[in-house]
């Protein structure tokens, strides 16, 4: 095999000064498309955080919050993905007036991910599942190998969700999901990593997993720990 | 595809921003070339080496003539919104009757330098005159704020109270507003009470310019005769009243430096109600009614023709140089502050937000009127000096505010940075903040604006003032009230343009 992409070896993550994980080793190899599951809290979004500070320019992010700007319209929201692909005075005239080259772009996306009758209304004016797919559209855009991607399609029905994550892993070499649908995350993820109370108590591939065995890591009794299985 | 686009439905609320701005820009634009934007003066980069030079190596020529002239503006100011938040604070109690709003958006819409004129006439260069100046007009504010805080609070907090079966008692409302209104909104009225305080130090400062006993009367002395060094002592002496004032102005040191003001400058005048009683029913009666006991065709007659010609030559031409003014000065006013709020944000000076932010109170406690003295000594009488004052004044103070707002924008991890951060991420979220505050600051922006003309540019200030110069009371008094009909006028238009913005209307501390 390669060399991992990331690679965390008895590592402590904090989120604002609090202990979040502990002792964790991990390594992510490329072409993975792996789902991280666990509980709220659990640690998903402080381990995604961490993992993108080891390569941040390689990696498309789609965060939960998507921080979309609300007077601006799709069409800029999603462009703000390739902010640092131009050069600013070609940023500030595509605000002021779109620019063909940055149309095509975006509607490209923008069509794959069926917004293209959105694409210059302002974003407040979206239902949240739009929304959500500007917040994909903007990480698309980046044009980046590695797709990372914190619960990006929770409020999108299951059928667009998948077709929505195909086209993720289409454009993106190597995946990591924070997901909460266990189904899902065993379907299209071909690594599943489960963690609850600041450790990682699951890692293995979806292949071999079922449904059932990953309940624990949702489950309301935290006495019946799976021990992890490398 | 993108045939496809175009046939797609647009919905933007930015829309409507988006056109106000550009209309408004637009009309400042005509304006601008309408304008009257001469430099007049031979060597104006001379004359700023000058003052920079003076700057830069104050001289104090008396120290009991900048101490006693401290005071006095302390003292004036200090007394002025004593007087202005009891009275404002009443007014407030009826802010729910029309007649009150009305009332209290005519007091504060005429400046306080015109009210000083006015009292100056009847009660001279007095104690007295320089109270009222600042009392009055700062009441109305207040109480419009006051009234404002009040209207905010959450209104649970009274109608979780057990109701009575005879409501309506005006000692029971009183005490239940005690209770519940009172409390909630103190805070802020005290913050926005002490902000108010700073700019009733400038306000008294400038009342020097028109002959009262405070700092400004020597700043305008100094400053004609070119003594910049001297003019720097005293302005510096200014700067450092207001920049200390948070260290010995003390909330319990308070009723002490009240007392001491008072007993200090007692508000006092040289007057006699004779005196009185012929101003108002003499001097400031329209000339041709003047000794009419009852009216007539001929003296009415007489009248609309006294009235046409002040129309035409006067206020007329004032208005239309006021609004001119008015409109470039609140765009240029909107760049400003765009270009400066950085300065106070966390998102572009991390390190540097204490120096950028004391850069803006700076520029902010520079008092306008005092700029534009400035400008003029510099470039001559045009609109130049206006525009580049009242800009800087009323920019570093938005500019302040919007900067105090990024703090409350929360952006996702991965934002660009600079230019690409300013105008994709925080200029569209701040833009409607930012309106709300300049279309607050639009009514400020005119008022002074009109005041400007006491220093020779053609708004309705030039010709109050040459009014007051040439003893014409009733035409200086129908001019003062032109001035507070534009200011209601655009007061009220900026309020429905915020309305049909929907922007927040909350005054915060303008």
């Amino acid at each position: 095999m390669s060399s991992p992409l990331f690679e965390f070896t008895n590592q402590r993550l904090t989120y604002e000064g609090r202990l979040v994980l502990d002792n964790l080793s991990l390594r992510i190899y490329p072409g993975e498309r792996v789902a991280l599951i666990g509980g709220s809290g659990s640690g998903k979004s402080t381990l995604l955080k961490a993992l993108r500070e080891q390569c941040p320019d390689q990696i498309a992010w789609c965060p939960q919050q998507p921080g979309l700007v609300p007077m601006l319209s799709t069409f800029h929201n999603m462009y703000m993905g390739a902010l640092h692909r131009h050069s600013v005075f070609y940023n500030l005239a595509n605000l002021i007036k779109p620019l063909p080259a940055a149309k095509r772009a975006v509607s490209e996306i923008a069509q794959a991910i069926e917004l293209q009758h959105q694409l210059y209304s302002s974003v407040d004016r979206l239902s949240g599942g739009q929304q959500q797919r500007t917040s994909i559209g903007r990480a698309l855009i980046q044009e980046r190998p590695i797709f990372f991607g914190d619960e990006p399609v929770s409020g999108i029905d299951e059928y667009q969700s998948e077709v929505l994550l195909n086209l993720i892993f289409q454009r993106h070499s190597t995946v990591v999901l924070a997901l909460h649908d266990v189904a899902q995350a065993l379907r299209v993820c071909s690594r599943v990593i489960g963690l609850k109370d600041g450790a990682i108590i699951l890692d293995a591939p979806s292949a071999e997993l079922e449904a059932s065995d990953l309940a624990d890591i949702y489950g309301i009794s935290d006495s019946s720990l799976n021990p992890s299985r490398q | 595809m993108i045939s496809a686009s175009k046939s797609s439905h647009r919905d933007s609320s930015a829309k409507a921003l988006r056109n106000t701005s550009f209309w408004f820009a637009a009309v400042a634009l005509l304006c601008l070339s309408m304008a009257d934007l001469d430099i007049s003066t031979p060597n104006p980069w001379g004359e700023l080496g000058l003052m920079a030079a003076g700057a830069l190596s104050p001289t104090v020529w008396s120290w009991p003539t900048l101490l006693t002239s401290l005071a006095n503006t302390f003292s004036f100011a200090l007394q002025g919104i004593a007087l202005a938040s009891v009275v404002g604070f009443l007014m407030a109690l009826g802010y729910r009757f029309t007649l009150v709003r009305a009332f209290c958006a005519f007091i504060r819409s005429i400046h306080e330098l015109f009210w000083a004129l006015l009292f100056i006439q009847i009660a001279g260069l007095s104690s007295l005159t320089g109270l009222l100046a600042i009392a009055i007009p700062y009441a109305g504010t207040l109480a419009k704020i006051y009234g404002e805080l009040f209207e905010e609070v959450d209104p649970s907090a009274i109608t979780n109270l057990p109701s009575h079966s005879h409501t309506g008692s005006l000692s029971r409302s009183l005490s239940r507003f005690c209770y519940t209104v009172l409390p909630l909104a103190w805070r802020s009225m005290a913050t926005y009470t002490s902000y108010r305080f700073e700019c009733a130090i400038r306000s008294s400062a400038i009342l020097g310019f028109v002959g009262l006993p405070t700092i400004g009367f020597h700043l305008e002395t100094t400053l004609s005769e070119g003594n910049y060094s001297e003019a720097a002592g005293f302005f510096y002496a200014l700067l450092l009243l207001i920049a200390t004032l948070r260290f010995w102005l003390q909330k319990r040191l308070l009723p002490l430096y009240l007392i001491g003001a008072f007993y200090y400058l007692p508000p006092q005048a040289q007057t006699s109600w004779q005196l009185v009683k012929r101003f108002i029913s003499e001097d400031i009666v329209p000339a041709p009614l003047r000794g009419q006991a009852n009216l007539n065709a001929e003296s009415l007659g007489a009248f609309g023709q006294w009235f046409n010609q002040l129309w035409q030559h006067q206020i007329w031409p004032g208005l239309v140089n006021t609004m001119l003014l008015g409109q470039i000065v609140l765009v240029f006013t909107g760049l400003l502050a765009l270009l400066l709020f950085p300065l106070n944000s966390p998102l572009f000076f991390r390190g540097w937000r204490g120096f950028g932010d004391a850069i803006l109170i700076l520029l902010r406690t520079l008092p306008e009127y005092l700029l534009a003295f400035l400008g003029l000594l510099i470039f001559g009488p045009s609109m130049v000096p206006a525009i580049l004052a009242l800009g800087i004044h009323n920019g570093a103070i938005i500019g302040h505010l919007v900067g105090r707002h990024t703090d409350e924008l929360t952006l996702r991890a991965d934002v660009g940075t600079g230019l690409n951060l300013y105008f994709y991420e925080v200029l569209p979220r701040i833009y409607r903040q930012f309106l709300a505050f300049l279309f607050y600051r639009w009514e400020v922006i005119l008022r002074e604006t009109a005041i400007l003309g006491i220093l020779g540019i053609a708004t309705l200030g030039f010709y109050i003032d040459s009014a007051f110069e040439e003893f014409r009371f009733d035409r200086a008094l129908i001019l003062i009230l032109a001035s507070a009909m534009l200011n209601i006028g655009v007061d009220n238009f900026a309020r429905w343009l915020r309305q049909r913005l929907h922007l927040k209307s909350m005054p915060e501390s303008l």
